[in-house]
């Protein structure tokens, strides 16, 4: 367990002594910011009929964020270890490969949620401006945030597998971006075919992040969809941990 | 201290694809001893101790350090061996004392431990001055005592230091050699170069290995003593060169001679014995009978530079 929370702390460390840590934080704020702007004046101009939250997640920009965060947080973790060597002095620690490699992932994914973070002062500055009071749901804002978990938990652990891959940060981050845009494109052919009873439907429904992420927003959160999301992390863990242990295949 | 060796290797191979990078190395290291791990480049020394420090597997063979086997028992290996690999990698953006209390931490030290563990390490390494600052900021010799007080900071019965002082100047290689030294005095140092001065100053025994094989062990009087057959004589002798060269050439001893000028009408004349002679006698006499005026006479030690030399020269005629 010390090993595994000295090497949290450094991870996180890393990021925030690095510039690459504060352009992403800055960006991240910049788009949200952004997006809540734009949320802002289509709230002001007409009357709303979905949650504020919903109407933050359907924007582009919030997509954005979430495809390009994790990619570029997570492409260094194994790639510059490699590159620079230090993965060598690291790996002939009495460290196991699994310690090294939920640690590298939970160090990842705090950070990747403390970008988050200021999130939550936007419901508060909603709820000190505007007259309608009801307009911001609790359940809703939870929702967000466990699915905004789940999703980064599930693309930090991609980006993790893709970084294990290579010494190239940024073939490592390139790969992050292919997979999980990959996946993420997914949720659009239940747009582009059209629905038709079935299995096929309902097997795309169920991997459409685009409508796990509405239910999450409207404060629903759905077991099936925290399945998914769990099961994916789990898995490139797991393949992230096998590279990791290829080294000392015969 | 128990009496089973530090590092016990066994036919020990590794192949990367077809080729072998270590083909059956077999060699023992006792506690207490600095064991230089001489090679050219690519002669399979990293290779080697990505192996005995548990980064890489063997492809066959064993290899057990304190007892232990570096593949099955991998974490008791790590935890009795400080290893600093080649190119001495550190994390550039942390601080010196940082840095080193991370690595302890990881190394599974207590809080506490660790904090004293630190401090007598950087005292050690003469890393005082600088153990605020940012690593990336710090000299190559300061880096390279950072990394050894890596090596150090678990207190680890076996230092793997693989070429510890590469790309540093005269200056700071004498430090580090120093530095060296002194850590060794209570632990037992496996130190891979390619230099030979350093292997020489450093250590108490030496092992030559070339393109991946075990061309020579032993210690430094040993392979000394195993060269002498080809010892050489210096003489300055005050004779015309022509006549000189007619008698080496008669003399049935030399095998091969050297004449070169030396000031005057000195020559100085290298002689090679053949079946290891002690030509000097021989010099003498004829310096006597002709009438020569000798001002110098030595039979010179062989540098472990020869011994390489002749080592690995062999294993290309055979190969």
């Amino acid at each position: 367990m010390q090993p595994f929370l000295t090497l949290v702390r450094r991870e996180l460390g890393s990021c925030y002594v690095s510039l690459i840590g504060y352009v992403i934080v800055a960006a991240v704020q910049f788009l949200l910011g952004l997006s809540f702007v734009i949320v802002l004046r289509a709230l002001v101009n007409k009357p709303f009929d979905v949650p504020v939250t919903e109407a933050f997640f359907n924007n582009g920009l919030f997509w954005l964020v979430m495809l390009l965060a994790p990619p570029i947080i997570t492409m260094r973790t194994f790639a510059l270890e490699k590159y620079s060597g230090t993965y060598e002095t690291l790996m002939t620690t009495p460290v196991g490969d699994f310690q090294v490699v939920l640690a590298k992932f939970t160090g990842a994914l705090c950070f990747f949620m403390s970008a988050w973070l200021p999130l939550l002062a936007y419901p508060f500055l909603l709820k000190r401006f505007s007259v309608d009071l009801s307009l911001v749901d609790t359940g809703a804002v939870g929702g967000t945030f466990t699915g905004i978990f789940l999703f980064g938990a599930l693309y930090i652990s991609l980006g993790c597998f893709a970084s294990s891959l290579t010494r190239n940060q940024i073939i490592a981050a390139m790969l992050a971006i292919v997979f999980g845009l990959g996946l993420f494109l997914l949720s659009y052919l239940t747009f582009i075919i059209p629905p038709k009873p079935g299995w096929q439907s309902a097997a795309l429904q169920h991997v459409s992040m685009i409508e796990h992420m509405r239910d999450f927003t409207r404060g629903t959160v759905d077991t099936r969809h925290v399945a998914y999301y769990l099961s994916l992390t789990a898995l490139f863990l797991f393949l992230t941990l096998k590279v990791v242990e290829s080294r000392r295949w015969k | 201290m128990s009496a089973t060796p530090m590092i016990e290797v066994e036919n020990l191979t590794k192949r990367y694809g077809g080729r072998a990078a270590v083909r059956d190395l077999t060699f023992t290291v006792q506690r207490g001893e600095i064991v230089g791990f001489l090679g050219q480049n690519g002669a399979g020394k990293t290779t080697t101790m990505r192996m005995l420090s548990c980064f890489m597997p063997a492809t066959s063979g064993t290899a057990r350090v304190a007892g232990f086997d570096v593949f099955t028992q991998a974490d008791e290996v790590r935890r009795r061996i400080g290893y600093m690999p080649e190119g001495n990698p550190l994390h550039l953006e942390m601080r010196v004392r940082e840095y080193l209390k991370f690595r302890a931490r990881l190394k599974g030290l207590s809080v506490g431990r660790s904090r004293d563990r630190v401090d007598i390490v950087t005292e050690q390494c003469g890393l005082g001055d600088v153990a605020n600052k940012v690593i990336g900021t710090l000299s190559g010799g300061y880096r390279q005592r950072v990394g050894l007080a890596d090596a150090l900071v678990h207190e680890p019965e076996l230092i793997i230091l693989d070429e510890p002082t590469k790309n540093l100047d005269a200056h700071l290689t004498r430090a580090v050699r120093q530095l060296i030294k002194d850590v060794s005095k209570d632990r037992t140092v496996f130190i891979s170069s390619h230099l030979l001065p350093e292997v020489e100053l450093t250590c108490t025994r030496v092992i030559i290995i070339h393109q991946g094989a075990i061309r020579e062990s032993g210690t430094l009087d040993e392979l000394q003593r195993k060269m002498s057959a080809g010892q050489q004589v210096i003489a300055e002798l005050a004779a015309p060169v022509p006549d000189l060269r007619e008698a080496w050439e008669r003399m049935a001893e030399v095998e091969h001679f050297d004449i070169s000028a030396a000031e005057g009408s000195f020559h100085r004349c290298s002689l090679t014995p053949r079946a290891g002679v002690d030509l000097r006698s021989q010099v003498f006499e004829l310096a006597k009978s002709r009438g020569w005026q000798l001002r110098e006479l030595t039979r010179t030690r062989h540098s472990l530079e020869d011994i390489f030399v002749h080592v690995t020269k062999r294993e290309q005629e055979e190969g």
